[in-house]
């Protein structure tokens, strides 16, 4: 009987042939996050079982808002001299860890992963299983290995031609909204089909990072030369692409024909509730906010495409945009293709690279009654701050409109 | 092997798709990384349940909600959960990140099908968390969840009151850290 690409990769890392749904496996880890040192340290275990395949950052309260933030990260640096970490990314020279961990070459086809926070299911565009743990990362940086329970596997066929204008995340809201947020609960969710081929590194990266978004354990892309070319000058280690045999077994198969697809969004409260856009555009929703940052939707291309529409406009009167590469790398590439320096021109706020406004923490927090339109990936209730705020989530391009409009708006009446 | 296998309780309810954001908000907690665990617990569904965790839920209380139970971030909201002594969590389903939390911090947390059917709130049910019997004690029905095999990972963890322990145990046994 054929293997899905979980199952591959895990029989691999558990030393076995073949790996079977529902079978219970300790399986040896090829990389993990240093967000447990300090529970490593309390433990009393003085070592780490591999400092080059730890990877840190700080990105969450970074630059620290506050003494008890910066305590906290001084510390971070302690440990990470106390054990020998290597792969240390300092304030300046990182950003948002799916992002910077990639850049520095952490993931490659065919490695199983599992390190601190919940969307590290992105790591799956690279053709590897990566998942979160976390606070049994603390056994990886021990033992280097992990238990894991062999997913079922689905597979969602993405057909037709994707139009101009729509990417990944209009992809995945569309997806979530028919199959719901728990289509991926427990399982291996492999994206297959045309529309997988054509889409950017970056668009697929998007449909991962929110893997978890819709339960998975594992969101997977098979290798390609856009992978490849990614991982250039990134990996030096040899690895193969890891593909699906003809006759895996899926636990159910999901088809899409994308062609007609329009420019999506998710009302308040929930990834899964996907709208097209036009059918908001007129309940004219007031937008406060646009944020175009986060792991999900910061990339160059989701830079690009903002300053393609703000080119020569201005954000709204009574809007601020704040934008947030997600990371330093891409901040500078951005800066030197002059998508800032439009951006800027345009009213937008720039920050650094960070998670702030995603997560409520801070660079942008919402107030009571406040709208704001999110590149990012959750909307629950009190996500980006108040509990009494709504977040609605779409592209870059959706995020850029609305921005200028002053409310939620379709892309396309502005490109 | 300490741990109180059968657990008795009163129920409360909760929907679907409750996230980890609701039990554990980030703009309380996770921006405030000195909040103890039991103030950061007082904040626990604050957004779609205000006054629960302050006033309502009693320690030994049973939690009982529908699909997608801890979904989103990864923060470890069984913590919260195990400062409001809440004994045992049941839902219909249960998000992997925060199951696996759950595991690790030794609170019990079973998949139950059919649960949110099974039980009202204020109801009392009594727990197996072993054999992942559930009998509701104001209707004498019994449903049966989904229960850990023995001798898998989560099970051994669980049994050893969670990942700390379990790990302390392994550490030792493979010469990692003397005592």
């Amino acid at each position: 009987m054929g293997q899905t690409i979980a199952e591959k990769i895990l029989a691999a890392h558990a030393g076995i042939d073949t790996a079977k749904p529902g079978q219970y496996l300790w399986c040896k880890v090829d990389a993990t996050s240093g967000h447990r040192l300090a529970d490593l340290e309390a433990l009393g275990v003085d070592r780490v079982w591999d400092p080059e395949k730890v990877f840190q950052v700080d990105d969450h309260q970074a630059p620290p808002p506050t003494i008890v933030a910066a305590n906290k990260v001084k510390d971070l640096r302690r440990l990470i001299k106390k054990y020998e970490i290597k792969n240390y990314f300092e304030y300046g020279r990182g950003g948002i860890l799916h992002q910077v961990f990639a850049e520095n070459g952490m993931y490659a086809p065919g490695e199983l992963v599992a390190q601190c926070d919940s969307h590290s299911t992105a790591g799956g565009v690279f053709n590897a299983c990566v998942t979160n743990a976390n606070l049994d990362a603390v056994h990886v940086l021990a033992f280097g290995e992990l238990w894991f329970r062999v997913p079922e596997s689905v597979r969602v066929v993405l057909n037709g031609t994707l139009p101009t204008w729509c990417v990944g995340k209009d992809v995945i809201l569309k997806v979530a909204s028919e199959l719901g947020t728990d289509y991926g609960l427990y399982k291996s969710v492999e994206y297959v089909g045309p529309v997988a081929s054509q889409m950017t590194m970056a668009q697929r990266w998007t449909i991962c990072n929110m893997g978890v978004e819709v339960g998975a354990k594992f969101a997977l892309f098979e290798g390609d030369e856009k992978t490849d070319a990614f991982l250039k000058g990134r990996v030096n280690r040899p690895y193969e692409h890891v593909t699906a045999d003809a006759d895996a077994v899926y636990e159910t198969e999901y088809e899409f024909d994308l062609s007609d697809l329009t420019p999506m969004v998710a009302r308040p409260g929930d990834p899964g509730n996907g709208v097209p856009v036009e059918s908001v555009r007129p309940e004219r929703v007031k937008v406060d906010q646009a944020f175009l940052g986060s792991c999900t939707n910061a990339r160059l291309e989701d830079l690009e495409v903002a300053a393609r529409i703000l080119d020569g406009k201005k954000v709204h009167p009574d809007v601020r945009m704040l934008v947030s590469p997600s990371s330093q790398e891409v901040f500078g590439e951005a800066l030197r293709a002059g998508y800032l320096e439009t951006l800027v021109d345009a009213g937008a706020l720039v920050e650094h690279s960070t998670c702030g406004p995603c997560y409520g923490g801070h660079l942008g927090v919402l107030g009571d009654g406040e709208t704001c339109i999110s590149s990012s990936n959750r909307n629950f209730r009190g996500r980006m701050g108040s509990p009494l705020a709504d977040v609605w989530l779409a592209s870059p391009a959706t995020v850029a409109a609305s921005a200028i409009a002053g409310e939620i708006v379709d892309p396309r009446e502005y490109l | 092997m300490a741990m109180e296998t059968v657990r008795v309780g009163r129920v409360w309810k909760f929907g679907d798709h409750i996230s980890t954001d609701f039990m554990m908000p980030g703009h309380r907690v996770l921006a405030n990384p000195d909040l103890s665990v039991e103030d950061a617990a007082k904040f626990c569904m604050e957004a779609n349940r205000p006054g629960w965790a302050e006033s309502e839920v009693q320690p030994g209380d049973i939690l009982v909600a529908g699909i997608n139970f801890g979904c989103g971030s990864s923060r470890n909201a069984s913590q919260s959960l195990k400062a409001l002594n809440i004994a045992v969590v049941l839902a219909e389903s249960v998000s992997r990140i925060h199951l696996r939390n759950a595991v690790n911090s030794g609170l019990p947390t079973l998949v139950a099908p059919g649960i949110s059917g099974f039980v009202e709130e204020g109801q009392s049910l009594e727990v197996d968390i072993v054999t992942g019997t559930v009998k509701n004690l104001d209707t004498d029905a019994t449903l049966q969840a989904e229960a850990w095999e023995e001798g898998t990972p989560p099970y051994e963890i669980l049994m050893a009151g969670g990942l700390e322990p379990f790990m302390k145990a392994k550490l030792k046994e493979r010469g990692l850290i003397s005592g």
